[in-house]
């Protein structure tokens, strides 16, 4: 038997020999500013390596294009802006366990073979192994009610979203006889069985609409991104949901082609409900995780947008949406951690009132990021939604921007009552407003806050870029 | 061929189920039939060595048989791809070789971790 | 000779039952075992279409599965357990610190 061609897949070889050896070193070195250094290499080695990885291998299982490294960019930045959080917070949260980074590493692994995946057995071993790891750090504050809450809420709706995926792959592998993504369609077409095919095909959708939380599908998301320690809910808003569209724009895009016209239908039913439901209830959420947990759902309606739009341009811009959706949601969560001190947490509206008067840095960057999540310019959240609505009008959905744009202005109503309670009230008696003063976060910070700046005042590279790797 | 198995082998084990399970159900239906029934309190009560109960009847177990059970379980089942391995292995040859070695290794990263972490002690 | 369509229907049946189990029961334990049922759903339906397709693909999907399965398992006992010690419960409808 041949050797296949390693290459394409050296990315992932790397990352996980690295997290293994993170894993076992975690149990000999007690600073776990050192392990945190280390995964932070470690992720700029696998990094340096994506480029170099282009190719397809195991006889199309397995695909690394510029598609997939897009994504990959996005889930090891991810991992970086979420580990520059973590370092004090879990300390002061008592959950300073070397595993954290370990699970980390291993659930961006997953994600990475989700991005790479030709064929739904990779599929779906990429996606439990994203899962798996996502459950285990949502109730990673073990002492801590809440968490474990979110934790058993979030595996049992991702379990049951599982096992729902699993019964649409089996039709789909019953139907066609193959479980290559790329032969789906042309067999799917071919034989003929239309109605049994659509049934696979919505219980697909059912299952990716579990994991990136679309209505109706997104009950377990405000529950969970609640509960989860902050530093988590802000790498399980971004990771899994890109992850998530890596897949959709792979699965559907190219394997479900021959059905666009049925799923197309049903992702703009599913993304005018998620628009809604997250906008609107979000109106109503007084804990600011509660609320960015809304604001994510709703995210997720805007991005879909351009998988409905379908074409290069539909595509690069919810590529481009989701990197700069990255940088604007971990800075606003970043913020929360900031703000989560040895004796409180400082999570709801009342407890930022005034916040501006004694910390005016900390909330100046919170205004640049709820301006962006809203989309005002010049910030990266306005040029995010410009691409995907112009790419939606020029593959004649026009109606659907205008619906669009219409709950963009909604949301502007939440996001800007965050900015009015920092900056037009007084401090509220007894609420302790320390902040947390810690370099990595710092970092963090500055990055998020930058590109969200500088993505919004010259968006064109990113923009050619995300393009460029589609086309 | 497709299509035209037929478990005839399974014969015999089919007709000994059958035969198991009228027996055990013939021998509590005869059971119920036949003896007799006078309950009173004290009768219906959970016999604990002749003293009134106290507590619950479920007590908790420790702690240490979920995690040693946890262990059990998944480096158990990780053994099934040994199987599909093992049937074909002298048709794959070296390459399939070195890829269970390089399985069993990373296996053997999560057993040493749980042996670090003090998951075998038993207290 | 069975014909493939009881395997399938077997395989829906099993699929079902977890399924509602799933989202009638309250208790985690049971709520857990309905989704091994669902996954188990799959695999009968899995190894037949394998089998009578004359196709690898589709028992080597059900050997993952099982694997994940068990990993799985170990998971939500561990989240379980946590969830146990903070609250004295498994029961769902006790579980409700967070709403709105």
């Amino acid at each position: 038997m041949n050797m296949p061609d390693l290459q394409p897949l050296m990315p992932e070889i790397v990352f996980l020999g690295l997290a293994l050896f993170v894993l076992l070193a975690e149990l000999f070195i007690k600073s776990k500013e050192t392990i945190g250094l280390m995964v932070i290499v470690s992720v700029a080695a696998t990094a340096y390596m994506i480029p170099q990885s282009f190719g397809v291998t195991f006889s199309g299982m397995f695909i690394s294009d510029g598609y997939s490294s897009f994504f990959k960019f996005i889930f090891l930045l991810n991992l970086i802006l979420t580990i520059l959080i973590s370092i004090q917070y879990i300390q002061i949260e008592r959950a300073e366990f070397g595993e954290y980074y370990t699970v980390l590493m291993f659930s961006t692994l997953g994600m990475m073979i989700m991005a790479s995946a030709g064929d739904l057995i990779v599929l779906y071993l990429g996606l439990e192994l994203m899962a798996l790891s996502t459950y285990i750090l949502a109730g990673f504050i073990r002492h801590d009610a809440r968490s474990t809450e979110s934790a058993l809420k979030y595996f049992l709706l991702g379990a049951f979203s599982s096992a729902i995926l699993l019964y649409g792959i089996m039709l789909l592998y019953g139907l066609t006889g193959t479980t290559d993504i790329m032969k789906l369609s042309s067999l799917l077409m071919k034989n003929g069985m239309r109605l049994q095919s659509i049934f696979a095909i919505v219980m697909v959708m059912v299952a990716f609409g579990f994991k990136i939380a679309l209505v109706p599908f997104h009950m377990w998301a405000p529950d969970v991104y609640e509960g989860a320690p902050t530093s988590i809910t802000a790498f399980m808003s971004v990771g899994p949901k890109a992850a998530g569209f890596a897949v959709i724009g792979r699965v559907f895009l190219t394997g479900l082609e021959g059905f666009s016209a049925d799923w197309r239908l049903l992702l703009v039913v599913l993304s005018i409900a998620t628009m809604a439901v997250g906008n609107i209830i979000a109106i109503q959420q007084h804990n600011l995780k509660r609320m960015l947990a809304y604001s994510s759902i709703a995210h997720a309606g805007y991005a879909v947008l351009g998988v409905i739009a379908g074409n290069t341009e539909g595509l690069s811009a919810t590529m481009n949406y989701l990197l700069i959706y990255a940088f604007m949601n971990i800075g606003a969560f970043s913020v929360l951690v900031l703000l989560r001190n040895e004796q409180e947490r400082i999570e709801t509206l009342e407890q930022i009132k005034g916040l501006a008067r004694n910390h005016p840095f900390a909330s100046a960057l919170m205004l640049i990021f709820m301006f962006s999540l809203t989309g005002i310019p010049p910030t990266a959240g306005f040029v995010g939604k410009f691409f995907l609505f112009r790419a939606l009008v020029y593959s004649g959905y026009t109606w659907l921007a205008v619906v669009a744009v219409v709950f963009s202005a909604i949301s502007a109503y939440f996001y800007l009552r965050v900015v009015m309670y920092m900056y037009m009230y007084e401090p509220e008696e007894g609420v302790t407003q320390d902040i947390s003063t810690a370099a990595p976060l710092g970092l963090a910070l500055l990055i998020t806050s930058l590109m969200v700046i500088a993505i919004g005042i010259y968006p064109e590279p990113f923009v050619n870029f995300a393009r460029l790797v589609v086309g | 061929m497709p299509g035209t198995y037929l478990p005839e082998s399974y014969l015999p084990i089919f007709i000994f189920i059958i035969i198991a399970t009228l027996f055990g159900l013939g021998a509590l239906l005869i059971g119920e039939i036949v003896r007799l029934r006078r309950p009173y309190h004290e009768k219906l009560m959970p016999y604990e060595s002749g003293i009134d109960p106290v507590g619950e009847p479920r007590v908790r177990f420790s702690i240490r048989f979920y995690v040693i059970a946890m262990l059990f379980v998944v480096f158990d089942v990780e053994a099934i791809f040994l199987y599909p391995w093992a049937v074909v292995f002298d048709k794959i040859g070296l390459y399939a070789f070195v890829e269970m070695v390089i399985f069993i290794i990373i296996l053997f990263v999560g057993y040493i971790y749980a042996w670090k972490k003090d998951a075998f002690q038993w207290e | 000779m069975v014909p493939l369509n009881w395997y399938m229907w077997l395989g829906a049946v099993v699929f079902s039952v977890g399924m509602f189990g799933f989202l009638t029961r309250r208790n985690v334990i049971i709520m857990f075992l309905s989704i091994e049922l669902m996954l188990n759903g799959v695999n009968i339906s899995l190894v037949a279409l394998s089998h009578y397709m004359q196709d690898l693909r589709g028992q080597v999907l059900t050997l993952f599965i099982i694997a994940v399965a068990a990993a799985e398992a170990a998971i939500g006992l561990a989240i379980v357990i946590a969830m146990f010690r903070n609250r004295q419960t498994v029961h769902v409808d006790e579980i409700k610190e967070m709403k709105g």
